[in-house]
């Protein structure tokens, strides 16, 4: 492992040219999801500090192997680590909230119109469960009153790639559906009841375009990219609400997070009127403590940026929605007690 | 270093002239570039079975936790839940089994008629530029072949050829049940279209290496050119057209990229060629990365392995079918 990073940095430093600090180069690999940030990130980060940060983006469950591995300086998943995975690296691990995704259900209902389709959770569950599978079905008109909805198959798309995206929603649903908790629960990937499987959001997206009377799952970030319709779900206070930046910002304003807390939270059906139901944190893994003092004093300094509102308002940009205020004060007060070989950093 | 080398090549026919001894010496290894030469050429092909062995070797300790835990089940079950740490691989077998062998009943004849085409009926002026063509469909990307998939191919199937069969067949259980698009008919049509170049271009040069003399004697004795063609010239290289489908086949069984965008990836086996399935590639390559606990890691393992021991079993069936073929029939197969 560390015959490897001198050569590694030297190929780094070669390519930005980077002053004394660049040898110090940060590598981290893991999610997918947030890496059009997160490379947008480093490159701002580096022209403005020098300091060269490499990320793969191999997913999440190879950044939670790399880091355990120890072949990284810092991890990234969109799930958190389980306790098992935890007491394998003997707990020497923070997870340090980024930014928010949200996962936003998508469909192909010609001669909608303008007029929005709306979910519930029990309903979204009983789809995803193989229990509606068409959508003249009295519980979608229920919901949509108003609405003419076609006489066909709703044929379900889902994500056929292990991705984070599949683990906030399924997580999700395991929250709000007993029945989903005990014959699917929640992973990566799951055994999918029903339906067709997409690889990718791009998979998902084109199949769901191809076939009238589908609906599947996206990121907020491609959904809005692509300018999807998406549903308005309805969230634990009992509103509809429209998947958006703010919406997903609020969700995590609406989960109290304890002084002292270890961010493995789900903020899936938080609470708050105007949260958006199918939201989640993705975190970076970092050591509590990193041996060598210098490359612990360049990884604090680079978390620290990342809270900040210039580094958040880039997120935002990008479709990424960013933290409340509250949770980056908690983020920089435990970034505060990091510690290199037992002693404070810097 | 070209005396020696003749002289390797052909000792016999060493000059009797002053280097009387350069073949002795050569042969007994004193040449130092010869030495070298054949030093490299040994470590090279050493290489690839060593290779060989360090991939199974990788595979086998990786798999040994699933092999553990499900045994002889793992090839027998068909469940296949990561959140329940329970593991089968039965529906990926068949899935790649299936959609390889279809996509050969589509591409063998398909290319065995580029080939025979360029080889025997077309003008010589269009005959390179069409092999050109048709090998060119080799270099593609397989991603490539898979967006392809997903933006033209389906549609196009899904709107036409999908329901005329189903019009025509829907009487067979391969040809009913609803009609989504991704399908693992719609993976041996992308898999046909891929291991196509492969097939036609081998195909077409074992048949160019078909001597003239075994069309002009069927000619002469009457025969029409197409008949010429299915009495002689076909038969005569038969084994080396086999060979071309065997190099086909192991293409379609390891491809990955393509086949997992249009193959709908249902772990399920389904009678109906309209439905979708998974193969073993696809699900390595989509639950690899976001395998987070290790069973599921192993179980993906041994997937691999399992894919590793189908292709040699059916590469050594068709082995045996090539001997079979080139030894059973000797009218033609042994050439003159």
């Amino acid at each position: 492992m560390r015959s490897s990073r001198p050569l590694r940095n030297g190929l780094v430093l070669s390519l930005v040219a980077a002053g004394s600090l660049g040898a110090q180069g940060l590598t981290g690999a893991g999610a997918t999801f947030p890496y059009p940030l997160y490379s947008k990130w480093f490159d701002a980060y580096n022209k403005k500090t020098g300091v060269p940060i490499n990320y793969q983006s191999i997913g999440s469950g190879g950044g939670i192997r790399q880091f355990a591995a120890g072949t990284v300086d810092f991890g990234a998943s969109d799930g958190p680590m389980s306790d098992e995975q935890m007491a394998a690296v003997k707990g020497n691990v923070v997870h340090l909230p980024t930014v928010l995704g949200a996962v936003v259900l998508t469909y192909n209902l010609p001669g909608l119109g303008a007029a929005r389709f709306r979910l519930d959770a029990p309903t979204i569950a009983d789809i995803f469960l193989g229990k509606i599978t068409r959508w003249d079905h009295p519980r979608l008109a229920a919901l949509n009153p108003g609405l003419k909805l076609p006489k066909t198959d709703l044929i379900v798309v889902h994500r056929s790639d292990g991705s984070g995206t599949t683990y906030v929603f399924v997580d999700y649903l395991s929250k709000v559906s007993p029945e989903w908790k005990s014959k699917v629960g929640a992973s990566t990937s799951v055994s999918w009841p029903i339906g067709l499987g997409g690889k990718g959001n791009e998979g998902v997206t084109q199949q769901v375009k191809q076939l009238e009377g589908s609906m599947g799952y996206v990121e907020l970030v491609y959904a809005i990219s692509n300018k999807l319709p998406v549903a308005l779900v309805s969230n634990s206070a009992g509103q509809f609400v429209e998947p958006s930046l703010e919406a997903v910002t609020a969700a995590a304003a609406g989960t109290r997070l304890e002084k002292g807390t270890d961010f493995r939270v789900s903020l899936t059906n938080a609470s708050g009127a105007k949260a958006y139901p199918i939201t989640s944190y993705t975190w970076l893994l970092v050591k509590v403590d990193t041996p060598d003092p210098a490359r612990a004093e360049i990884l604090r300094d680079f978390l620290s940026w990342m809270i900040t509102p210039e580094a958040q308002q880039m997120a935002a940009t990008l479709g990424y929605a960013p933290l409340p205020a509250e949770v980056a004060g908690l983020i920089r007060d435990r970034i505060k007690t990091l510690r290199s070989g037992g002693r404070p950093i810097g | 270093m070209t005396d020696s080398a003749t002289a390797v090549a052909d000792p016999a026919a060493a000059d009797p002239a002053p280097q009387a001894q350069g073949p002795v010496s050569a042969l007994e290894g004193r040449n130092w570039g010869d030495l070298a030469f054949r030093g490299v050429l040994t470590t090279g092909a050493l290489a690839v079975p060593v290779l060989m062995g360090f991939l199974v070797w990788e595979l086998w300790v990786g798999s040994r936790l699933a092999v553990d835990q499900f045994g002889f089940d793992f090839v027998t079950a068909s469940v296949w839940d990561p959140v329940a740490g329970q593991f089968g691989a039965v529906p990926l077998i068949f899935g790649t089994l299936v959609s390889s062998f279809l996509a050969l009943c589509i591409a063998v004849p398909l290319s065995l008629g580029v080939a025979i085409f360029l080889t025997e009926f077309a003008p010589t002026r269009i005959r390179q530029p069409i092999a050109f063509v048709v090998e060119l469909l080799a270099a593609i990307p397989s991603v490539v072949y898979g967006l392809w998939g997903i933006f033209v191919l389906i549609p196009f199937l899904r709107a036409t050829i999908f329901p005329f069969l189903r019009g025509l067949f829907g009487f067979l259980p391969f040809f009913q049940g609803p009609i989504y698009g991704p399908s693992m008919l719609s993976a041996a049509v992308i898999l046909a279209i891929m291991v196509m170049p492969y097939i036609m271009s081998v195909s077409r040069e074992v048949l160019l290496a078909v001597p003239p003399s075994q069309r002009e004697a069927a000619l002469a004795l009457g025969a029409t050119r197409w008949e010429a063609v299915i009495s002689a010239v076909v038969p005569y290289a038969r084994s080396g057209i086999i060979g071309a489908v065997i190099l086909g086949l192991g293409r379609a069984l390891g491809e990955t990229m393509a086949v997992t965008m249009v193959i709908g990836n249902r772990h399920e086996i389904a009678a109906s060629l309209f439905a979708p399935g998974y193969t073993m590639a696809a699900v390595i390559a989509n639950e690899f990365t976001e395998a987070a606990t290790d069973i599921h890691f192993s179980a993906l393992t041994l997937v691999a392995l399992v894919l590793f021991v189908v292709t040699v079993l059916v590469n050594a069936g068709a082995r045996i079918l090539i001997w079979r073929v080139a030894r059973g029939r000797p009218e033609g197969g042994r050439g003159l």
